[in-house]
């Protein structure tokens, strides 16, 4: 960055940005007005390369309270319930400062939550790094999980899910994903619908402003990560937890009691997102006295307090006959309030500062950012990737080596490691933690369980991303049906290399459109999401990875259907049919070297009939188990039901497919199930009618893992071999 | 219970208290009235028993439980434990306890210098505490613990004397009872997982019982516990 450059391009607007802001303004902007445009024009917060694409997702749906566009989505459970939930990525920080990165990641997502009036209850991280035999993915992916345990441990909310995924693609640039879950009586939301007045007071509460994280969007989250990252660091927020945690419950308390008619997180770009955004809603102007805003350096200049990234902030709405009750109750929880300004007539953001205009905008031309339709191509390899397809290549790997190759891969092994980091039970709720194929998370007071599972489907979305992306949703509202939740609607966290390059732009919008399909299919509409382009450090960017989180819901949790075997003499059966599809597999990757070939062919209509199937089974307690077939193929679905349950199994795989197929093969919409032995027939019935092929494989019991005709071994061999391999790959 | 009465069990929160909510809900599960208690208040509201609950009061910084010991409840907490009322210190509430010496020994930071959760096993040491009143030495409970810094550990003299005068309360053990190895998921001394005082009516553990009374969210080995705390508060208070 030199320093010759224009200030408008030192802070990363173009010139053709400068000369919209221009013609908005009617004259040359100032310094201040310069730096408040940059952020909140920054990609990051403007969606400016993706909102032509987002606008081809569903967002409609009988039970949408809230869609995209506000903090959070919210989702009507029924009872008065609404679940508030939403992804987001702080990749970026994370890979210039992993464990802060992380955490303030999480304290940036509850915010979000409870700037809807929702008590956060579930915390999720779906996080992707680089191969583990290298020092410095090892250090990024220890400080990441650290991080997210030290804010999510100390702020009372469960982190029950989550997944982690390894691939050389995430060396330069981990992706770093958050999403958090909460619910609040509908009728308490605060969404953008509340009557919001003129005059009205604009109070900041939560922790003082300091010179941490200026321009963290357009200098982090809007950029590539080039040689100096580490130069980046004082713009990596700095998180305080315990803060964090008396905001969350002084937040409550005023919405709870009424005190507020608008709450508005300090995310990205500070308070000139916070404040702008605030009023345009309202329709109304804001005039914001910076001198008001408590500092915790007293050195600070206008723009700084105006962009500042300071974590632990948040920002009220209220009445002026309020606001003794307000200061009260946050400073019972130890916070300080000020009010930093009012809600005006007009539409402009005026900001003063020791008695001088430093800012003098309209509100809603900082919000309504500038909109790009960027150039798209298709990358020249991925027809080669794809016709390089390694279902037929010749296996040499005797079947039991590659067993237990593909369940000692990172990918699939066990992330005991990861989450016993994190405090999974808190709040009392978590009625399936970390481990299966979706958490289950009660809400309290009730019968009602969410059923939550983040996915993205990394080497599938390599080698087709609009195929990848279906997958990612088709595999997170199978995990969501396994458990025998209805999924109800998606949040998602799109992160992408560089836009400007017309690869990336083609990979992201094959990516939505995939989504889209598969929403459309399942009835699961998007309520909200993040974009995060500018993963790449050279030319290298991240693999096209869409992170679909799904919420679902079951009425009555007691009826769960969990992934572990429940004991002896149960006859195991497959539900869906396996081809041959080792295209983008695990078995490809870990046994062949193979990276290359056609992901798994995906009938949206088959998936859907077979998530209706195990949604009735689990209503009719018709299963002991249910569990997903997806990384590492029938194989690994059986073996982690096994682990699970501690409890064996002997099975003879169907049809006349080579053992690597029968055992490896990824084909979509297929499940692995057990019954007791005196419900088969009606649960063979339930299939039929369902439409989904049913094929009994075998029978659970003892201690054995036997594949007739291929291997045998011991379920404490297998159980071995899936626990040990993360620790003993970070013991170096 | 003989008396209908209910044991009016509280709780106190302090700025960054966790489970508090959790400690008043497995009290109403077994049977007892749960009392919010609140740091800055010099009122135990007419208690029978005290829980100080987990989490991270005062956002855990200086050391884990120093700051909250200074709160103005704590004085009451003392004067109460000190009267000869029940008090339970779990995880953070039992740093508390320690910094604040009404327990012996004190607790830092994991050997493995991670945050643990997981479900652990724990022996029963001795029926002389308000958790285990009504449990006898050997019983095995499950439970779960969640803590970055629960590795008790204590002087040569003082870990003497209190393995002499029978103060470990609950040690970590396998399903089995055996102490020792891969059990103990925090390194701590003679593998202690919660301790009492002399007179035997203070206790603090680093595991959670409050979150194992529900059948539907995992293991029931906090019910023993907290049937002992109402059982032998009610004794108490019926007695007096």
């Amino acid at each position: 960055m030199s320093t010759s450059e224009p200030l408008h391009r030192q802070l990363g607007l173009t010139d053709d940005e400068l000369w919209s802001i221009r013609s908005t303004l009617g004259r040359d902007p100032n310094r201040d007005e310069l730096a408040m445009y940059a952020v909140m024009w920054s990609e990051h917060c403007s969606y400016k390369s993706s909102k032509v694409h987002l606008r081809g997702l569903p967002v409609e749906g009988r039970s949408v309270l809230v869609g995209p566009g506000q903090d959070a989505g919210a989702v009507d459970v029924g009872d008065g319930i609404a679940v508030v939930f939403k992804l987001e990525s702080h990749s970026h920080p994370s890979a210039v400062e992993p464990y802060q990165g992380a955490a303030t990641g999480v304290g940036g997502i509850v915010r979000d939550v409870i700037s809807m009036g929702a008590r956060p209850i579930a915390l999720l991280d779906p996080l992707r790094f680089g191969p583990l035999d290298q020092e410095r993915n090892r250090w990024l992916f220890e400080g990441v999980v650290a991080g997210i345990g030290g804010y999510g441990n100390c702020i009372g909310v469960p982190t029950v899910g989550g997944e982690v995924q390894f691939a050389p693609a995430h060396t330069a640039n981990p992706t770093v994903n958050v999403m958090c879950v909460g619910v609040a009586p509908s009728e308490r939301l605060v969404t953008s619908d509340r009557e919001v007045h003129e005059g009205s007071l604009l109070v900041l509460f939560g922790a003082a402003t300091g010179r941490d994280g200026i321009g963290g969007v357009s200098v982090l989250a809007s950029s590539t990560l080039e040689d100096g990252a580490g130069e980046r660091r004082p713009s990596v927020q700095i998180g305080d937890p315990f803060a964090g945690k008396l905001l969350i419950e002084a937040s409550l308390e005023l919405v709870e009691r009424d005190l507020v008619e608008g709450l508005q997180d300090l995310g990205g770009a500070g308070i000139t997102c916070a404040a702008s955004e605030s009023a345009s809603r309202a329709g109304l102007g804001a005039e914001i006295d910076l001198g008001a805003v408590p500092l915790r350096q007293p050195d600070l200049e206008a723009f700084e307090i105006l962009t500042s990234e300071s974590q632990e902030r948040m920002l009220a709405i209220v009445h002026p006959d309020r606001l003794g009750d307000v200061g009260a109750a946050c400073e019972r929880w130890g916070l300080s309030t000020a009010v930093i300004g009012r809600l005006v007539r007009g539409g402009g953001l005026r900001a003063t500062f020791g008695g001088a205009v430093v800012a003098d905008v309209p509100a809603r031309s900082l919000a309504d950012g500038p909109v790009y339709t960027r150039p798209m191509v298709a990358p020249a390899e991925a027809e080669d990737a794809i016709a390089d397809d390694p279902t037929f290549a010749t296996v040499t790997t005797p079947p039991d080596e590659a067993f237990l190759a593909v369940l000692g891969s990172p990918n699939v092994a066990s992330k005991r490691w990861v989450w016993e980091q994190y405090d999974s039970i808190v709040q009392g709720g978590t009625v399936m933690p970390p481990g299966a194929d979706a958490a289950l998370v009660r809400i309290e007071g009730t019968l009602k369980a969410l059923a939550l599972s983040t996915d993205g489907k990394g080497r599938f979305g390599a080698l087709d991303p609009y195929l990848g992306a279906a997958h990612s949703v088709a595999e997170a509202a199978r995990n969501v049906a396994c458990a025998g939740a209805t999924p109800l609607a998606i949040t998602n966290c799109l992160n992408f290399g560089n836009p400007e390059r017309p690869e990336v732009m083609w990979q992201f919008a094959q990516s939505v459109r995939g989504i889209a399909d598969a929403c459309r299919a399942f009835e699961t509409p998007v309520t909200g999401g993040n974009v995060s382009f500018y993963n790449e450090s050279g030319s290298s960017a991240i693999w096209p990875t869409p992170v679909i989180g799904m919420l679902g819901l079951i009425e009555d949790h007691r009826l769960a259907v969990r992934g572990g075997f429940t004991g002896n003499g149960c006859w195991i059966y497959l539900f869906g049919e396996t081809f041959a599809e080792l295209g983008g597999s695990e078995f490809a990757e870990v046994v062949l070297g193979s990276l290359t070939g056609r992901p798994p062919a995906l009938d949206l209509e088959r998936e859907r009939r077979l998530h209706r199937l195990l949604i009735g089974a689990a209503r009719t307690d018709l299963l002991e188990s249910a569990h997903d077939c997806a990384e590492g193929g029938i194989a690994i679905a059986l073996a982690e039901s096994a682990i699970a349950g501690g409890v064996g199994f002997a099975v003879t795989l169907p049809g006349d497919q080579p053992g690597h197929v029968g055992l490896f093969s990824e084909s979509a919409s297929r499940a692995v199930v057990s019954v007791a032995p005196e419900r088969a027939t009606e649960l063979e019935d339930a299939a039929a009618k369902a439409g989904v092929p049913i094929t009994r494989l075998g029978e659970t019991g003892g201690p054995g893992v036997v594949f007739d005709g291929l291997f045998e071994t011991t379920v404490a061999e297998i159980a071995a071999a899936y626990e040990d391999a993360i620790p003993k790959l970070l013991a170096g | 219970m003989s008396d209908d009465r209910r044991p009016r069990i509280g709780v106190v929160t302090f700025p960054g208290s966790l489970d508090d909510r959790d400690a008043l809900r497995a009290v109403r599960v077994m049977g007892g009235e749960g009392v919010e208690l609140w740091h800055a208040d010099r009122d135990l509201r007419g208690v029978d028993a005290v829980i100080l609950p987990g989490g991270f009061s005062y956002g855990d910084y200086l050391r884990c439980g120093a700051i909250a010991r200074f709160a103005p409840i704590m004085d009451e907490v003392r004067g109460f434990a000190e009267a000869g009322g029940s008090v339970v210190g779990i995880c953070n509430g039992f740093q508390i306890l320690c910094e604040a010496g009404l327990l012996p020994g004190a607790l830092i930071r994991n050997r493995q210098l991670r945050f643990v959760c997981r479900w652990v096993d724990v022996r029963v040491e001795t029926s002389v505490s308000p958790l285990s009143a009504d449990l006898v030495a050997g019983e095995i409970l499950r439970v779960p613990v969640k803590h970055g810094e629960g590795q008790f550990v204590a002087s040569a003299g003082d870990l003497d004397r209190i393995e002499r005068d029978g103060l470990v309360v609950f040690r970590y053990c396998s399903p089995e009872g055996a102490t020792g190895g891969p059990h103990n998921p925090n390194g701590a001394s003679n593998a202690i997982a919660g301790v009492r005082n002399e007179a035997g009516n203070v206790v603090g553990l680093m595991p959670h019982p409050e979150h194992a009374v529900d059948p539907d969210v995992g293991a029931t080995g906090g019910q023993p516990m907290f049937a002992s705390l109402l059982s032998s508060t009610l004794a108490r208070v019926s007695a007096a």
